[in-house]
């Protein structure tokens, strides 16, 4: 095992742990400001990857992609509140659960039935292609770094428009106190809308920038979703820092684990046993991690105890 | 306040007449789809010990679904192809015996019920739910990634399982199996609902810190409820596969959590036989629906969302009245 490889894995582990971060930071300020939990935010991530193949096939630019992609989810995501989220923000939780499940079901049918089950692939754009050398030699593609590097942009962004700005204040102060807020005269409905439409145009822009290195197919979500709630009990609910730690920590443990532990296994193990016993160790690695955090502190690492 | 009861052994009896008359009929068909009803019922039951009487929204009640399965699929497998699960420290052969199969499915789902209870029950709410599906998730990926058994292809069982008696690969005589579990298990839960145990678990439900100031442990309480809720839909599990001859990781999948939560629901949450009624239509809107048209799920999805958004009562709610309404 060489270095050269490990410094690989990291990268690929950070570039996971972004992606992450853009679902799990929608997720979050959605429950931080409204107290929802939304399991149909998957389907906006899927969302906005089909918007992204969609106009790529159809324009060729990858730039426009992007931008479907932001302005599909966004849609998607006014669209759900507008029409169903609104109406579960007086419930308790187990409905709010079963009518984001029924959306699920009804986003990914809706899909199947207009794409089709085939899954559709989304080029790299010619621009990003192929391999850069980094500094100390090592090969790297260049899209997974640009993947890195708009994560960090957006993430950047997301921490200044929270903190610096009126929107921001407004989402802080949604989450501190509902009623206070409304009361000042602050249009809650629409900052619901809007925070939302945040949430959904972020787990779009996941879901594109993801949806050229993975193929772009019905049920693509989900899984990415269910990761997103383990950073979030990680991390902490309705925490950004949290959900940006417990992002890093979940890609790096996951992209790691898979490859160093066959190695370790391998060790005193035969190669075959190994490559088995260790991936599927692999496999439960962020679990056991979620476990352990929620031993250690069950309201996550930067939750509100 | 009498039209409950009425209603519930109308339900019971209609889950035995419809496969009675398909017996006549000659449908074997429609007695497999009972069949399927009233393991995906009793499914539903256990995981409404924990939800409907505990308040715990478990979004991973799959997972001892699944465990319950494989439990079957291995004891099966390793009878079927003579080769011991081990033979240290001492030797444990394959079963085709459902008892023991049965027995090993309720034993391990209530340990990983244990488990996974003591660790997500340190929180509540929201990261209950998402806790829970996390855990889900683990088993799945774990099935899929462990090719000993299968890994993402599953396991086929050629011949169901036996039982002391009677021929199991009649459709009718297990059928017979199935329901007399069902109706076991839903005499059972109704005791335990009514038992100063489930009591306390309601009322722990209701308001956690009055039961705590009167010297109860509410962990304990739903420990223990999460834990033979477990249990229960582990023993589903095993029918299940037992049912299909074939386990996979998909009995493991999100999506079936997701299926047992809407049986509830469908049915009427916080009534013991809502399971029942939720698990036949849901089963009966496959059917029709999934005749109808390739993507029946975007009609399933409309007829959850109506009914979560506009008839909180569920099927028994609309047809008994709203005098247990959940709170």
């Amino acid at each position: 095992m060489s270095t050269v490889l490990l410094i690989e894995q990291l990268l690929n582990g950070v570039q996971f742990g972004l992606m992450l971060f853009l679902m799990a930071a929608g997720l979050t300020l959605i429950f931080g400001v409204m107290g929802i939990i939304n399991l149909a935010h998957g389907s906006l991530y899927m969302v906005g990857a089909f918007a992204a193949a969609g106009v790529a096939a159809a324009t060729g630019s990858f730039t426009l992609a992007l931008i479907a992609s932001l302005a599909a989810a966004a849609a998607a995501g006014a669209l759900v509140e507008l029409t169903v989220i609104r109406r579960l923000y007086a419930r308790d939780h187990l409905d709010q659960v079963l009518a984001t499940f029924a959306l699920i079901l009804i986003f990914s049918e809706g899909t199947r039935w207009v794409f089709g089950s085939f899954p559709l692939f989304l080029d790299v754009p010619a621009a990003l292609a192929g391999p850069v050398t980094l500094p100390g030699g090592i090969q790297y593609p260049l899209y997974r770094l640009f993947i890195i590097v708009a994560g960090l942009v957006v993430a950047a962004g997301l921490f200044l428009l929270i903190s610096r700005t009126r929107i921001g204040i407004r989402i802080r102060a949604g989450e501190a106190d509902r009623e206070m807020i409304a009361a000042l005269g602050v249009d809650i409905s629409r900052l619901y809308t809007l925070v939302f439409a945040l949430g959904a145009a972020l787990a779009g822009l996941a879901g594109a920038l993801v949806g050229a290195i993975q193929s772009v197919q019905v049920g693509m979500g989900e899984p990415v979703l269910i990761l997103a709630f383990v950073v979030i009990v990680i991390g902490g609910i309705g925490s950004i820092r949290g959900a940006f730690v417990g992002a890093l920590l979940v890609g790096l443990t996951d992209t790691l684990g898979r490859f160093l532990l066959p190695v370790i296994f391998r060790a005193f193990m035969d190669p075959s046993a190994a490559t088995s016993a260790g991936s599927a160790l692999a496999s439960m690695l962020i679990y056991i991690l979620m476990a352990a955090v929620l031993v250690a502190r069950p309201t996550g690492l930067f939750g509100k105890a | 306040m009498k039209r409950e009861p009425l209603l519930n052994a109308a339900i019971l009896l209609g889950l035995l007449l419809v496969p009675l008359w398909a017996l006549w009929a000659d449908a074997p068909f429609t007695i497999t789809l009972a069949t399927k009803v009233a393991i995906l019922a009793l499914a539903g039951v256990g995981l409404n010990i924990a939800l409907g009487l505990g308040g715990l929204v478990s979004l991973g009640h799959a997972t001892f679904f699944g465990i319950g399965g494989y439990a079957m699929g291995i004891l099966a497998s390793h009878a079927q192809s003579f080769v011991p699960l081990t033979e240290v420290p001492f030797l444990i052969e394959g079963t085709k015996s459902m008892p023991v199969i049965w027995l090993v499915a309720v034993v391990f789902s209530a340990l990983a019920a244990l488990a996974i209870g003591a660790l997500s029950l340190r929180t509540s709410g929201v990261y209950f739910i998402m806790i829970t599906l996390a855990f889900g998730q683990m088993f799945y990926y774990f099935a899929i990634s462990w090719p000993a058994y299968g890994g993402e292809d599953g396991l086929s069982i050629y011949v169901r399982n036996g039982f002391p008696g009677l021929n199991t690969l009649d459709p009718i005589q297990f059928f017979a199996i199935c329901y007399a579990i069902l109706a076991l298990v839903l005499f059972l839960a109704a005791r335990l609902a009514a038992s100063p145990f489930g009591l306390a678990l309601g009322a722990a439900r209701q308001n956690d810190e009055r039961v705590q100031t009167v010297g109860m442990d509410s962990f304990r309480l739903r420990l223990v409820a999460f834990t033979i809720s477990g249990a229960v839909t582990g023993l589903a599990g095993a029918l299940f596969a037992d049912l299909n001859r074939f386990v996979s990781p998909t009995m493991f999948s999100w999506q079936m959590s997701g299926e047992f939560i809407i049986f509830i629901i469908l049915g009427g949450i916080g009534r013991l036989y809502g399971p029942v009624v939720g698990a036949a239509l849901f089963i009966i809107l496959e059917h029709f629906l999934g005749g109808l048209s390739d993507y029946w799920h975007i009609y399933l999805g409309a007829i959850l969302l109506a009914v979560v958004l506009f008839a909180r009562g569920g099927l028994i709610g609309a047809l008994a009245g709203r005098e247990v309404a959940h709170d």
